[in-house]
């Protein structure tokens, strides 16, 4: 079966930097892939990379078999795949439910009028906050901004969810409400890539991980494997510690 | 589209105050239609401007640069034209200049796009006056037998054109695409918005309303020339009356032009020598006093007295 997002050498270079060297990964559909390792290591660089914040500088980006590889960023969203940010991005003058309509209105399946109200509405039900449509986005809580930025992205319709450190900066209570939720579109069969950084998450939603260091692959498996494995430990603890 | 009966309700108010207003030129004096003009000529600068420039949080500065054009569209075809093709011909044209600015500036945001299009108006004053020196001609001569009561219908009849399009935009996916990208570019892109085909395609109308303004007006200056037509004086005023009356509403601009026509008058008459001067504060005072504008004001006393209901 063709993997639903295929990565094949895909390097960038800032200048003489090169945060992402090379990279090969495939999701496959149904997946949730974690995207892991220390800070820096480039992980969210591939994510901007597979999104296209900006062009990569060689390799090719494959959706469904179908190249996407440095396509503008709109034209990736409108072909299924969706992406939170790192720091939660809302639209600060629209409603919860405004923001949550800009995905279906713009997103994969591009829906209009009542059809875009109806999945808003459905989505916001989803990630629970179901009523709260009409909420100015500044009234939110932390957690209820990452639900909102979620609904926005299933709204769209994706093929594909990007993730990036969703779970981050959340408290301990909210993080249990945070990996459940994950959970549920997990159970729900969508294809997702999980940039993180809380290990209980790692292993309890991921089905396979890769691990990045220095902008390359270090190594590859179920997050039992990768977090046994001593190039992956001393990546992360460094060679002293190790 | 489906139109609820409030919308009905809405458009048959806007199409009565359309008709009483219209008949101003059989009841005013002269000095009260000119200024009626003005109103007019502000109202739909304003309102093309903010449906543009309200959502996206991009100034323009290019008013005067495509009044300018259009002016210059009547002034040199009126000889070859009839009358009623030029506005036409001008917002073609300038709809055109609109476009290839934007695909030159709209991908660079903010403080760049402002400047480029202060310089655009600059830009072509200069080439006029060079083309002029060059030719050896002065100004232009635009006689007509055009008056100051058809002036003001044509404006009123492309002030209601600008509504309906405003309207119509505030419905559309083109209006809920420009509010997202005002909110947030980046969101807006990664959502799946062609964020620079949706800015391009809206900047084309203000310029093309605005050269149409400036075709339709022509006549009533008798004398073009590049200091006139594409004076810089007029892209701030029109961004100062759009930002008083408030831009986050369709009716907002008017509701800041005409106040300021009037101030202006005042202002202009007592201190012909001190108008600039007085058009800084009076922006600054804006800025600082009203940054919503009269919108913001009236919307936040509806809230409070609902609030107490």
């Amino acid at each position: 079966m063709t993997p639903v997002l295929s990565l094949r050498g895909v390097t960038k270079r800032f200048g003489g930097l090169t945060a992402v060297n090379s990279m090969d990964f495939d999701v496959a559909e149904h997946e949730v892939l974690g995207l892991i390792g220390p800070n820096g290591s480039g992980k969210s660089t591939t994510l901007n990379l597979i999104s296209g914040a900006f062009p990569v500088s060689a390799g090719e980006i494959t959706l469904r078999g179908a190249p996407i590889t440095s396509m503008p960023a709109h034209l990736i969203a409108r072909r299924g795949i969706a992406r939170t940010f790192q720091l939660v991005r809302l639209l600060p003058h629209m409603t919860v439910l405004d923001n949550v309509r800009a995905g279906a209105v713009f997103g994969h399946r591009r829906r209009w009028g009542h059809e875009a109200d109806r999945i808003a509405a459905e989505m916001l039900d989803k990630v629970g906050l179901g009523g709260r449509g009409h909420l100015a986005v500044g009234q939110l809580t932390y957690i209820d901004t990452k639900r909102v930025e979620l609904a926005r992205l299933l709204a769209g319709e994706p093929k594909v969810l990007l993730l990036d450190e969703w779970l981050a900066g959340l408290n301990p209570t909210e993080l249990q409400d945070g990996i459940a939720l994950i959970k549920r579109l997990r159970d729900e069969g969508r294809t997702v890539i999980l940039v993180e950084h809380v290990m209980d998450a790692i292993r309890s939603l991921c089905d396979r991980c890769v691990v990045m260091a220095a902008g390359t692959k270090i190594a590859e498996g179920t997050p039992a494997e990768v977090l046994s494995d001593a190039t992956v430990i001393r990546a992360y603890l460094g060679d002293d510690d190790a | 589209m489906r139109l609820s009966p409030k919308d009905w309700q809405g458009l048959t108010l806007a199409a009565i105050a359309l008709i009483v207003v219209a008949c101003l030129p059989l009841v005013a004096s002269g000095y009260q239609l000119s200024l009626g003009v003005t109103v007019a000529m502000y109202t739909v600068l304003a309102t093309s401007w903010a449906i543009f420039s309200g959502p996206t949080h991009y100034i323009s500065l290019a008013t005067a640069a495509f009044f300018g054009v259009g002016a210059y569209v009547t002034g040199i075809g009126i000889t070859y034209l009839p009358y009623w093709a030029l506005p036409l011909i001008a917002g073609v044209i300038a709809a055109v200049m609109a476009a290839l600015v934007g695909l030159a500036t709209l991908r660079l945001s903010g403080v760049y796009f402002v400047i480029f299009t202060l310089g655009l108006a600059e830009f072509l004053r200069q080439v006029i006056t060079w083309g002029q020196n060059i030719s050896g001609t002065k100004g232009i001569y635009v006689l007509t037998s055009i008056t100051e009561a058809h002036i003001f219908w044509q404006l009123l009849g492309l002030a209601a054109l600008v509504w309906l399009a405003g309207w119509a935009i505030g419905r559309s996916r083109l209006g809920f695409a420009l509010r997202i990208i005002g909110d947030d570019e980046v969101v807006a892109k990664h959502a799946g918005i062609d964020t620079a085909r949706a800015k391009i395609l809206l900047f084309m109308l203000p310029g093309g309303v605005a050269a149409m303004t400036g075709a339709i007006l022509a006549p009533r200056y008798v004398y073009i020339e590049p200091l006139i037509a594409f004076t810089p004086m007029l892209s701030f005023q029109v961004v100062i009356m759009a930002l008083l009356g408030g831009t986050g509403r369709l009716w907002g601009p008017i509701v800041g032009v005409i106040p300021f026509t009037f101030l202006w008058e005042a202002i202009s008459r007592s201190f012909p020598n001190q108008t600039t001067l007085l058009l800084g504060i009076a922006f600054l005072a804006i800025v600082y006093l009203l940054p919503k504008g009269f919108v913001g004001l009236i919307e936040s006393a509806r809230r409070r007295t609902e609030g107490w209901s």
